[in-house]
C-alpha cells in the first residue's frame, strides 16, 4: 500500500469530485527511430506528448496506459496552470482516491499520433518538405498507435503494464496491446468497446469524412498552405458524430421539443434547443480540432478489425491474450453496443482468460463512459483496487 | 475464510465434493461468487459465474471472481458448446421461467451439470399445504404472491425430467438442516443436489 490508507478511503470516496491530480504539465518525448506505419507510410521522426499522475513504484509495476478516443488526447486529468478551466478528459475517473487511484498507481496518457495537440500531426511540419505534412501524413491504424506507445512505455522504462485501459477507441487500443505484446500487460479495461466497427458505424464515419473531404476550404487536405480551415465540415462532421454518441432517450430528457424563443418562427435559423446544442458543439470543436486529425481517427476506427487475420475469428485473434479482462458496456449505448462487448467476452472465454463483464443500465448512449455512475464506478474500483494489491505484493 | 460458506449453504458442501482438481466450472446464477471462490481456492478451478444482479456482480469482481452479467432466461448462446467441465446452477432451477431449456443449455456447455434446488415434497413443506397454506421455510422464505420461484418440483418430478430429457443422474445427495439424508429422501430431505450428463 502507498499513502492513501484505508483511513481515508471512505473520506476519498465522498470527495471524489473534489480530488483532482491537479496542476499537471504535458511532456514531449521525441522519436529518432522512423516509424513504418501498417500503411507502408513512413514517420522519419515524430513527437508524442504526454501527461504522467502519481508516482512509479520502484519496480516500476503501477504504471496504467489510458487510450484515448476519437477527439481525446493526452490531458487526462487535472488542470493547467496558466489554464484552470481545461479539466482533463477522464478527471472524474483519474485521481487520488478515484477508480484510476494515483495514490497507488502511476498513470500515463498521451496524445496518440496524427493527433493536434502537441503529438506530430498532419498539421505539424513535415521535415523532409518543410511544409505542414497535411496530405503526406501517414494513415494510422490502432496497430501503429500501439507501437508508438510502447517506444513510449520503453522510454520510460516500463516493461509491463498493470493496466491498459480506454473507452471505445481506446478499448481498441488496449486490446490491440494485448493482443501484439502480451507479456507486457497484466489487465486490460475495454469500456464501451467494439471487435470491429459495424457496417452502420463506418457508414456514419463516411458521412463525418465526406462532410470535411467536400468543404472547399479542405484543398485535398493541404489546407494550411492556402491559410483556411475547413470549418464548415468539421462542424458537420462533429455535429453528426455527436448525435450517435447521445441516445434518442438522452436528448428527449435533455432537450425534448423545446424552442428557444417559445414559439414557431418558420425559418432555418436556430429554433429547437437541440439545434442550438449541436451548432454550439460543432463550433466549439471547429475552432480546435484538426480536420485531417479527424480523419485519421476515423479511419483507425474503421480499420481495426483484429479478425481480419484469422478469417473473421475473434477468439483465434485473441489466441496470444494472457491479460485479464474487465470488460464493461452500456444498455443505451447503440454505436457500441452491448451486443459488441458479448463478442468481446465470447472470444476471451474461449481462451480461457481471466474475464469479468459488467453492463451498466444508463441512458446516456456511448457517452456514458465519460459520465460519473454510480455502479459503473463501483466495477472499475473494484476492479482496479484488485489490480493495486496484485502489483504491491 | 472459506469453512464459514460452505457450512451456512449445505449444498456447496456437496457440490464442491464433486469437482475435481483443475476442473473448470461455470456457475449460473453465481450470486457473491463464494462457491467460486471456494473452489477456486480449495481446488484449483478455472471458474466463471453468470449473474444478473447489480450488487453481486460488485461482491463477484471485488473477491476477484470472473462474473459475466447477464440473464440466464436470455440463454448461454454467450458460452461455446462443450466449454466447461461442470455447469452448476444451485438452488436458481426453481426460479427460472424456461427451465427444461436452461436444463439443456447446461449440457450443451458443459460435460456434467450440477444442480440443487428446495424439495417441495419435504414434510414439513407437505403439512403446510395440508394446513391449507403455501409452504414457507428457509428454503422457501417467500409468500406465495412474492417468490420469484415458478417451478417448484419434488425430487421425483427432477429425476423425471432428467429421464425426459435423455440425461442421466450420476449421483445425488438430499440434505437437511446441514446432514445428510439416506432414508426417505423425498420426504425427509429440504434440499437436493444432482449431478447428470447426457445419455450416451
Amino acid at each position: 500500500m502507498t499513502r492513501s490508507s484505508f483511513r481515508l478511503r471512505g473520506f476519498y470516496f465522498w470527495n471524489a469530485m473534489d480530488n483532482s491530480v491537479g496542476i499537471v504539465q504535458a511532456q514531449h518525448a521525441n522519436f529518432d527511430q522512423p516509424l513504418t506505419c501498417l500503411s507502408s507510410g513512413v514517420l522519419p521522426r515524430y513527437d508524442l506528448a504526454y501527461e504522467t499522475y502519481g508516482s512509479l513504484n520502484a519496480d516500476k509495476s503501477n504504471a496504467i496506459l489510458i487510450c484515448h478516443a476519437l477527439s481525446g488526447n493526452h490531458h487526462v486529468a487535472g488542470t493547467y496552470a496558466d489554464d484552470p478551466k481545461n479539466v482533463g478528459w477522464w478527471d472524474n475517473m483519474v485521481g487520488p482516491g478515484k477508480p484510476v487511484d494515483t495514490n497507488r498507481f502511476f498513470v500515463l496518457g498521451l496524445n496518440n499520433l496524427g493527433g493536434c495537440h502537441g503529438t506530430t500531426g498532419p498539421s505539424s511540419i513535415d521535415p523532409r518538405s518543410g511544409q505542414p505534412y497535411g496530405s503526406n501524413f501517414p494513415m494510422m491504424t490502432v496497430e501503429d498507435w500501439v507501437e508508438s506507445q510502447a517506444r513510449l512505455a520503453d522510454r520510460l522504462g516500463i516493461k509491463q503494464f498493470a493496466a491498459v485501459m480506454g473507452g471505445s477507441l481506446g478499448g481498441m487500443q488496449a486490446m490491440q496491446w494485448a493482443i501484439t505484446y502480451p507479456e507486457r500487460v497484466r489487465h486490460v479495461l475495454a469500456i464501451a468497446s467494439a471487435p470491429c466497427l459495424t457496417t452502420e458505424n463506418i457508414a456514419f464515419n463516411d458521412v463525418a469524412r465526406n462532410a470535411i473531404l467536400t468543404d472547399p476550404d479542405f484543398h485535398g487536405g493541404d489546407f494550411y498552405q492556402h491559410g483556411v480551415v475547413p470549418t464548415r465540415g468539421l462542424r458537420l462532421a462533429r455535429m453528426l458524430g455527436h448525435i450517435t454518441y447521445l441516445s434518442d432517450d438522452a436528448m428527449a430528457g435533455k432537450f425534448g421539443r423545446g424552442l428557444r424563443s417559445g414559439k414557431y418562427k418558420f425559418g432555418y435559423d436556430i429554433e429547437f434547443e437541440v439545434e442550438s446544442y449541436l451548432r454550439y458543439q460543432g463550433d466549439k470543436f471547429a475552432s480546435y480540432f484538426d480536420a485531417n486529425t479527424y480523419l485519421l481517427m476515423t479511419k483507425a476506427l474503421d480499420y481495426f478489425d483484429p479478425a481480419r487475420h484469422t478469417e473473421h475469428n475473434l477468439a483465434h485473434a485473441f489466441a496470444p491474450i494472457q491479460a485479464g479482462f474487465l470488460v464493461v458496456s452500456f444498455s443505451s449505448d447503440w454505436r457500441f453496443s452491448p451486443d459488441r462487448s458479448r463478442e468481446i467476452v465470447k472470444a476471451l472465454l474461449h481462451n480461457r482468460c481471466n474475464i469479468s463483464y459488467a453492463e451498466i443500465q444508463s441512458r446516456h448512449g456511448h457517452d456514458s463512459f465519460l459520465m460519473q455512475d454510480e455502479q459503473y464506478f463501483a466495477v472499475m474500483r473494484n476492479y482496479l483496487d484488485n489490480i493495486a494489491r496484485e502489483v504491491s505484493r | 475464510m472459506t469453512l464459514p460458506i460452505i457450512q451456512s449453504r449445505p449444498d456447496f458442501a456437496a457440490i464442491a465434493a464433486w469437482i475435481p482438481h483443475g476442473a473448470s466450472v461455470l456457475d449460473l446464477g453465481c450470486g457473491d461468487g463464494s462457491l467460486l471462490d471456494y473452489l477456486k481456492t480449495e481446488r484449483e478451478a478455472r471458474g466463471y459465474g453468470v449473474e444478473i444482479d447489480d450488487r453481486n456482480i460488485l461482491r463477484c469482481i471485488a473477491r476477484g471472481v470472473n462474473v459475466i452479467q447477464g440473464n440466464l432466461e436470455e440463454g448461454l448462446s454467450g458460452f461455446e458448446t462443450g466449454a466447461f467441465d461442470f455447469v452448476i446452477l444451485s438452488q436458481t432451477l426453481q426460479a427460472t421461467r424456461h427451465t427444461e431449456k436452461l436444463v439443456r443449455e447446461m449440457l450443451r456447455v458443459g460435460r456434467e451439470g450440477i444442480v440443487s434446488f428446495p424439495n417441495f415434497g419435504y414434510w414439513k413443506n407437505l403439512l403446510q399445504v395440508l394446513r391449507g397454506h403455501m409452504p414457507i421455510s428457509d428454503e422457501l422464505p417467500y409468500q406465495w404472491y412474492d417468490t420469484p420461484n415458478v417451478h417448484l418440483c419434488t425430487l421425483r418430478d427432477f429425476e423425471q425430467l432428467c429421464h425426459d430429457l435423455s440425461m442421466q443422474i450420476l449421483d445425488q445427495r438430499v440434505i437437511t438442516g446441514g446432514r445428510e439424508i439416506s432414508l426417505l429422501p423425498n420426504l425427509l430431505g429440504s434440499t437436493a443436489v444432482y449431478r447428470f450428463k447426457r445419455n450416451t
